[in-house]
């Protein structure tokens, strides 16, 4: 089975893209699978279900969107070996904007949107700077310009990427996308393979529950803003 | 030609002043990595010894990793681009249409050329625009082939031009920024790394106006351009800023600009040009235009002299009929006269 996985920030287009490069693959139905991780909710199950492509879903609830899709990565690729599929993907929102799940030598993608303002590529960091390949959605409504700055702005944050401009309502550059994917690596497990960026390392007590606010409260791994005077 | 060792050198050798003031996108380099800060009146490296571990830390960073990682993005934007200059032609070889017959045309357009593309809605004019945005290898619906400087193109080479062939144009696209049309332009000779910013900003601003039915100034944001002035600072910044050898039209009719002009200009700029479109001025004003029925070519015309000499004629009905808007929009009564042919 080859794995690929696509994250980006919420309601940059993921689904879209996904749909349509399923479209794109041209495989029998039942031969592709999605896993969706989200946090707290999501309906996105509804659209994969529509277009008869087998999901699962996935929410983090109160634990680290980040260490939830670590932990769950590989029990989603065995779930996909046992269905018989004949390829896997992982969507991922994500939220803090240090979200990379990212795995070194499985097709990494970002999907970003054109409207999300120019320097939001420069603020995205390792979700789009560890990617692969960058979809950017969107661009069909924004002036040739605007596409050439965008992608300039996600070049200055990941040289190699290759950029690739989806129209998530007509799948127009899916086909290059698909044809991208052709050369996914086949995997059996994943086991063992790393992450190609850190999670956050946020292990506080607000992890575990704790509501109340101020200094007293506050045990574990803490990051303090310093205020200058 | 600068290579990866040669920046590390510069990096190693110049204070970082100096490296901006030759590559001022090193400053957008060290602000994507919070350094903005950082001192200039020495080498990078020492500057970076008195930055907080984490910060570097949090990008995944050691400082000797970061010089690397500014001197490869030095390397990579001061790279010419090679993988797009020196298109001269583009042939489409014919597929099939939504009947699975045969098209039988081989078509050769070269730089400066227009083509307009005619047919009903829903003939598949988008569709042939698409296949030339992905150069298609007969691996479309379509089956049609696109060669660049007559030659095919294998899947290595259409990946290289990463989207950088074509630029395109739309009824659909708007301004989404939220800069002034200064602003707006020089963020984008920023990003094409022109040596003389003001020069094309200013190109392109007069360019813009000369298009555009009704001026605007300088300092007037992009999203509250009327439709027209959108239109025509899209062109005038396609004509002179973009990279792209060819361009894609698809339907300006409604735009409000001098579109006989823009067109012109852009065929001036060297690019080759394809307009779909329903409009008599824009057609008849391309070398040739390609008919499309049920998804397929069906005919080339080549643009005939009592055609060219009708131009006029048709550019005067047009005026016409802006006169009579421009009449409308000032609350002015339409009279007779005023319609007088
Ligand atoms: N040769 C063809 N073979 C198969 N489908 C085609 C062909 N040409 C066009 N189509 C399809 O027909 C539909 C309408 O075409 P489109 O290009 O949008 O029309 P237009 O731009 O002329 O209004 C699209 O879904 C397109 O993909
Ligand atoms: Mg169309």
């Amino acid at each position: 089975m080859k794995l690929i996985t696509i994250a980006g920030p919420p309601s940059s287009g993921k689904t879209a893209v996904i749909l349509k490069l399923i479209e794109a693959f041209k495989m029998p139905q039942g031969s592709i699978g999605v896993v969706k991780f989200d946090c707290l909710t999501s309906f996105d199950n509804l659209s994969y279900e529509a277009a008869q492509v087998p999901v699962q879903m996935g929410f983090s609830g109160k634990t680290c969107p980040d260490h939830y899709f670590v932990s769950n990565i590989e029990d989603a690729v065995q779930w996909g070996i046992e269905s018989g599929f004949k390829l896997l993907i992982t969507e991922s929102a994500g939220l803090c904007n240090r979200c990379s799940p990212y795995i070194n030598s499985i097709a990494s993608i970002c999907v970003i949107d054109n409207l999300s303002g120019v320097n939001t590529p420069r603020k995205i960091g390792p979700m789009l700077k560890f990617a692969d390949i960058v979809v950017v959605t969107k661009g069909d409504i924004v002036s040739q310009a605007e596409r050439e700055v965008f992608a300039f702005n996600i070049k200055q944050v990941n040289l190699t990427a290759r950029i690739i401009f989806i129209n998530g309502i007509t799948g127009q550059g899916t086909f290059m996308l698909a044809k991208h994917l052709k050369n996914a690596l086949e995997i059996d497990t994943i086991r063992d393979m790393r992450l190609r960026f850190t999670t956050p390392a946020a292990v506080c007590s607000y992890c575990t529950g704790e509501t109340r606010i101020g200094e007293p409260h506050q045990r574990g791994m803490l990051k303090k803003m310093e205020f200058k005077k | 030609m600068m290579t990866v060792s040669d920046f590390m050198t510069l990096l190693n050798n110049d204070y970082l002043a100096l490296v901006i003031e030759r590559y001022p996108i090193t400053l957008d380099f060290l602000a994507n990595y919070r350094l903005s800060d950082l001192a200039t009146d020495g080498l990078l490296l020492d500057a970076l010894a008195g930055v907080e571990d984490e910060i570097l830390e949090e990008f995944g960073l050691e400082p000797y990793d970061l010089l690397l990682n500014l001197a490869v993005f030095l390397r990579t934007f001061s790279e010419t681009r090679s993988a797009i200059g020196g298109v001269t032609s583009i042939t489409i070889n014919g597929g099939i249409n939504k009947l699975k017959q045969p098209e039988n045309i081989s078509l050769t357009i070269s730089a400066g050329e227009v083509i307009s593309i005619v047919g009903p809605t829903g003939s598949g004019k988008s569709r042939l625009l698409n296949d030339i945005e992905c150069l298609a290898q007969r691996d479309t619906p379509t089956r049609r082939q696109i060669m660049i400087n007559n030659q095919p193109l294998d899947d290595t080479q259409r990946f290289e031009m990463d989207g950088k062939l074509v630029a395109q144009l739309s009824q659909n696209m708007n301004f989404v920024m939220d800069l002034t049309v200064r602003e707006f332009l020089e963020m984008h000779a920023k990003c094409r790394l022109s040596p003389n910013v003001n020069e094309v900003v200013e190109t392109c601003f007069l360019c813009a106006n000369d298009l555009a039915g009704e001026t605007f100034s300088d300092d007037t944001k992009v999203t509250q351009l009327s439709g027209g002035q959108s239109r025509a600072l899209m062109i005038a910044d396609t004509a002179y800023m973009s990279d792209s050898p060819i361009v894609l039209i698809d339907e300006i009719e409604n735009a409000g600009i001098d579109r006989r002009k823009a067109i012109m200009l852009l065929a001036k700029r060297e690019k080759i040009i394809f307009v779909s479109t329903h409009d008599p001025l824009l057609a008849l004003n391309a070398d040739k235009r390609i008919i499309i029925k049920n998804g397929g070519i069906d005919r080339i015309i080549e643009t005939s002299t009592e055609e060219r000499q009708s131009l006029a004629l048709i550019e005067k009905l047009d005026n016409q009929l802006l006169k009579l808007r421009n009449h409308l929009r000032s609350g002015d009564l339409i009279t007779k006269e005023l319609i007088n042919l």
